[in-house]
């Protein structure tokens, strides 16, 4: 997988906390420049330049409201970002799995000297050697 | 009752990813597991169908390692290599990271990462946070596009069959 522009675009408008919270309000349905606005301290035009960026990466679009141009919110390229990072978390995920096995098999009794033990048993009760269980 | 985790992977930043997963375990073993060349080679192994032939580690602070993975099939092989910049036992490892695009190519990015990764333990359970700092987000997205490459050329059914092996 090679990561692609469009991609890209999403992680860098992402990258904002502002821009996060505008897509995080939009998530609830579509809003006009002016609301979007009203929660942050910021101008209108300082908003809108943050919408531009949204817009290029494709995660908002203008709904057909000529008067109140409102926002709204498209999902698609989120989910692509997910699944890209989904994939990344596969690869952590695999090397933590052989890890977590080899974490189980450093805390165990190692099996040489597991059955030394075992010997050692076995000889201090010859009633139980396997050969005479085998019986 | 074992509890199985999951890792978490987020974007703190444009220029860094941090991975979160937690372990059942004692920080000490984590630790060992994480700074022990043999430890490290049996677990740190990326997608099926990679082993690490080289695995250097020098874990002290200016200490120097080096990685190196190769593909049981076609032989393509890649690494990563750096020096220890800090290094607290049970704690805290910080090192440099330089991709070494081996066979495989890609671009090098000419940047080095920094990576952070901070053991913590609480009622038996040790949590790894691994945070690595790319730089730039241009060296960030490469990197793990790079990471995600080498994966999907791999089937993920291997990993089964390798963990039944381990086991």
């Amino acid at each position: 997988m090679v990561i692609d522009s469009a991609l890209n675009a999403t992680f860098l408008a992402l990258a904002d906390p502002t821009r996060r919270a505008i897509l995080a309000r939009l998530s609830h349905g579509e809003a006009s420049v002016t609301e979007l606005a009203e929660p942050f301290d910021m101008s209108q035009p300082a908003v809108s330049k943050h919408l531009k960026v949204l817009e290029r990466a494709g995660l908002i679009t203008v709904a057909a409201d000529a008067q109140r141009r409102p926002r709204r919110l498209t999902p698609e390229p989120l989910r692509a970002a997910g699944a890209w990072i989904e994939q990344y978390r596969t690869i952590w995920e695999g090397n933590y799995k052989r890890l977590d096995a080899l974490l189980a098999e450093l805390q165990q009794p190692s099996k040489p000297s597991t059955a030394a033990r075992r010997a050692g048993r076995a000889s201090a009760s010859p009633k139980r050697t396997p050969s005479r269980r085998r019986r | 009752m074992i509890t199985t985790h999951q890792a978490e992977v987020t974007l703190p930043s444009d220029r860094e990813v941090k991975v979160s997963r937690s372990f059942n375990a004692p920080v000490a073993l984590v630790y060992r597991a994480h700074t022990e060349p043999a430890l490290v080679k049996r677990w740190m192994l990326g997608p099926p169908g990679w082993t690490m032939p080289v695995c250097e580690m020098d874990v002290r602070v200016g200490g120097k390692y080096r990685w190196r993975w190769r593909a049981d099939e076609g032989g393509a092989e890649f690494g990563f290599h750096g020096e220890f910049t800090g290094v607290e036992p049970n704690e805290r490892l910080v090192h440099t990271e330089r991709f070494d695009p081996g066979t495989v190519g890609g671009e090098h990015s000419g940047g080095e990462a920094l990576i952070t990764t901070v053991f913590s333990a609480a009622d038996g359970v040790t949590t790894v946070t691994t945070m690595m700092d790319f730089g730039s987000q241009e060296s960030r997205d490469r990197a793990v596009a790079t990471g995600m490459t080498t994966g999907m050329e791999q089937s993920f059914q291997q990993l089964d069959t390798l963990l039944a092996e381990i086991d």
